[in-house]
């Protein structure tokens, strides 16, 4: 190797080298600023501060770092009365779950189905349906929230003065009832899955719900997976669409995040409950990111899909 | 371009043709058909008997004398009845606030609901289309019978029937329950809600009526964006512009932004050479998996008044007075705020956008740039030439989808500044896209007829833009060929 050849050799490494120290740096930065208001968030969970004569300092202060931690505001989030209601967050929590599997479970087997037919099978209206699904979901979604509160209270599932815990029914109708409707990305799935697959198939005298059952059920774990994700995460993230349809004045059955939310921008709100609330947001969190962080190879390939596809 | 694509499409004729078609197969049907079907037009389910299939024929028959019973008996719920009663009073004309008195009972009955008379009257005409349907289903079943009778084959039985539906008629089944439960909870919705838009169906409008009690007042509402006329008239007419323009600019910003950002922050993690690559990735994937109203409102208090930013600001020096980020107090910046939202959008859309992209990135085909090696191209030169080209192909739906979206961001803006500044006198804030203009007004003044317009203002837009983009884009075109 020449001289000169060596020289270039080495000058190109430095400059991978220097390249690479840039790309650290900004990735660096970038991470800090991504990591400091979730940080925050959790640094306030476990602030335990007082004012000079006791009382306990629950706003927002102006330190970042807390000068005391504790535990005091996860003891007090779980035995606090909010709203009225005692012990409110440990039945914000249960409610929310319940509400979540129950419309993990009817939103996936819809969205499952709905895009098994638009992807596998041929029918006459297939176009049809396929373009009134996307005429309707153009529509903002907070438009027909008011008329679903109107229709659900017409047959007594929401603002029932009598059985308030039928608004759960409502909500959990509300969320899963529509996402029949959202099955672009578990369709561009299933387009993938080759049309020769399932006519070998039906050569072989399989019918259409066998080979749904048995080829391409097996074949759609990360699709499921994704789905069930997706609806499980929902009812712990939306806090406008509960809030409207289990009522304002039903705090015994909202969900977690109304609850949370209420804390900052109730109708009586408690300017000394922002500890309180991050400590609640930290217990929301942990269990939606823990799921997240496994399940995120099938949420990657589920947002790449939905990608491609539109 | 392949020939695949050049076959001329089948089945295309027009919708006038398929409706004359569908006359003339009625009446070919009635004359042709045996007298069971040619009874079917009158008693749903006759042709059924008449070939001996009891059960399907109970059942159409259930179904035709349970929609005529609904029709004429009008069952009533909270005071407000179905049937043809529903189809009267969708006129909101003869309306009343306090019910009649009946001194049989002793008491009043239930008032008007005219929000009630709209919806029932809409799914009173949902049952009639549902009639129709039936219908014609169950002459078709008959005549179908006809036909098989007539190659000498046995009419179908009902566990045949059932068993189509777990193969040719798969479709069915997987569907009903999606059409069903869409049509009553997403489709009716947004029908009865552009019927509001049409309507003086409004808190304030209601005090001079009464609760309860509204009537049609045709396009008022919509011409109001330039009458201002009505009860909200003033801030429709003098906000619409204002929110609209920022809307756009707003979705442009936010798709862009992030868009470009999620690129370059792909490219950085994806480097040849870089460690810990899942270590960054997980970082940024954090914000995705933490429920928005818990980040957002995390920074909304971090750029607080009495936040940690605005404290070490004032400490070094660097201002005096408590800086107002998001717009949350009246006489704030509104273009301090606009800037904000949008830079903090960047971290909520940016690692979206990244994880997207990194698996496009992964599958360029390597020798694309090894071609590109080999003419001396530099590296910046192929991140234009090869990647960004390629990236941008292939997310182009994406990009469609996410203005869309972001057209309709509602969490960013309503937890970040709640729309402020506010003015006096207006709902809609500084910040304010259609999407929270239509919640303040809706859920926040009771204005449904207002939020009605604005909410088909959006639709209208929205439409357009997918109407022009996505029926040109590949994906729609040659969605068949793709398999």
């Amino acid at each position: 190797m020449s001289m000169n050849g060596q020289k270039k050799f080495k000058s190109q490494s430095r400059s991978r080298k220097v390249s690479l120290g840039v790309t650290y740096t900004i990735l660096v930065i970038m991470g800090i600023i991504w990591l400091i208001p979730l940080l925050w968030i959790v640094l306030s969970a476990f602030r335990c501060q007082y004012q000079p004569d006791g009382t306990f300092i629950g706003r927002v202060t102006s330190n970042f770092f807390p000068k005391a931690f504790g535990l005091k505001n996860f003891k007090d989030l779980f035995s606090a009365t909010y709203y009225g209601v005692p012990k409110a967050f440990g039945k914000w929590i249960l409610n929310t779950l319940l509400i979540a599997v129950i419309d993990c479970i009817i939103s996936t087997f819809l969205v499952m189905s709905v895009a098994y037919c638009m992807s596998k099978l041929k029918f006459k209206l297939r176009k049809a349906f396929m373009n009134i699904t996307m005429v309707i979901g153009l529509f903002p979604g907070f438009m027909s929230m008011i008329a679903i509160y109107f229709l659900l209270k017409s047959i007594g599932l929401s603002g029932n003065p009598t059985h308030p815990e039928y608004s759960v029914i409502g909500l959990i109708l509300a969320y899963s009832a529509g996402a029949g409707l959202g099955f672009q990305i578990a369709k561009g799935f299933f387009d993938v899955i080759p049309n020769a697959l399932v006519e070998s198939a039906k050569l072989d005298g399989c019918t259409s719900f066998k080979i749904f059952r048995q080829i391409i059920l097996p074949l759609s774990k990360p699709i499921i997976i994704y789905q069930a994700l997706m609806s499980f995460t929902g009812p712990w993230m939306d806090f406008i669409f509960a809030k409207v349809i289990i009522g304002a004045d039903n705090a015994r059955y909202w969900t977690v995040s109304v609850g949370l939310y209420s804390m900052l921008f109730g109708t009586h709100p408690d300017t000394n409950l922002f500890t309180q609330f991050a400590a609640g947001c930290v217990i929301v969190a942990i269990p939606i990111v823990t799921l997240f962080m496994f399940l995120q190879k099938y949420y990657v390939e589920g947002v790449t899909a939905g990608a491609v596809k539109g | 371009m392949s020939p695949q694509n050049k076959a001329p499409k089948k089945n295309k004729i027009s919708l006038f043709e398929r409706i004359g078609k569908a006359f003339s197969n009625f009446g070919k049907r009635f004359a042709d058909g045996s007298l069971g079907t040619k009874l079917s037009h009158f008693i749903f389910g006759a042709g059924n008997f008449y070939h001996k299939q009891y059960i399907k024929g109970l059942l159409f028959l259930i179904l035709q004398v349970g929609i005529l019973a609904f029709m004429i008996f009008c069952p009533t719920i909270n005071g407000t009845p179905y049937g043809w009663k529903a189809l009267r009073n969708l006129s909101l004309k003869n309306v009343s606030e306090g019910g009649v008195f009946d001194p049989a009972t002793g008491s009043f009955s239930v008032g008007s609901d005219c929000k009630l008379m709209v919806l029932f009257g809409f799914v009173t005409i949902a049952v009639i289309v549902i009639y129709f349907l039936v219908w014609n289903m169950n002459i078709a079943s008959s005549y179908k019978a006809d036909m098989d009778k007539k190659i000498g084959k046995k009419p179908t039985t009902f566990g045949e029937d059932l068993k189509e539906l777990l193969d040719s008629k798969f479709h069915v089944l997987m569907l009903t329950p999606t059409c069903i439960a869409a049509a009553i909870f997403t489709i009716l919705p947004t029908i009865f809600m552009i019927a509001l838009a049409f309507t003086t169906y409004n808190s304030q409008d209601m005090n001079d009526l009464g609760t309860n009690l509204f009537h049609w007042n045709g396009l008022q509402n919509f011409a109001a964006v330039f009458t201002g006329e009505g009860s909200l008239g003033v801030e429709i007419k003098n906000r619409f512009l204002p929110v609209l323009g920022w809307t756009f600019i707003w979705a442009i910003f936010a798709t862009f932004t992030c868009y470009f950002g999620g690129i370059i922050l792909a490219l950085l993690i994806n480097k040849k050479g870089l460690k810990g690559k899942k270590f960054f990735r997980t970082i940024f994937i954090l914000t995705i998996a933490i429920p928005q109203f818990i980040s957002l409102l995390a920074v909304r208090n971090l750029l607080g008044e009495y936040g940690p930013v605005n404290s070490l600001l004032q400490n070094i020096g660097a201002t005096t007075q408590p800086i107002g980020f998001l717009g949350l107090k009246t006489g704030d910046s509104e273009s301090l705020a606009k800037f904000m939202v949008i830079l903090i959008n960047m971290w909520v859309g940016i690692p979206y956008t990244m994880l997207m992209t990194s698996g496009i990135l992964m599958n360029i085909p390597a020798d694309l740039y090894e071609a590109g090696r080999v003419d001396g191209a530099s590296t910046t030169k192929m991140f234009f030439k090869i990647t960004l080209p390629y990236v941008i192909f292939i997310t182009t739906p994406y990009l469609i989808s996410s203005f869309i979206g972001n057209i309709n961001s509602f969490n960013t803006i309503f937890l970040l500044t709640g729309g402020g500044p506010t003015y006096t006198g207006y709902q809609a804030g500084g910040t304010d896209l259609l999407v929270t203009w239509l919640y303040k007004v809706t859920i926040d003044q009771g204005s449904y007829n207002t939020g009605a317009v604005i909410g088909i203002f959006t639709f209208l837009i929205t439409a357009t833009i997918t109407l022009i983009t996505y029926r040109r884009s590949k994906a729609y075109n040659e969605e068949d060929t793709f398999q």
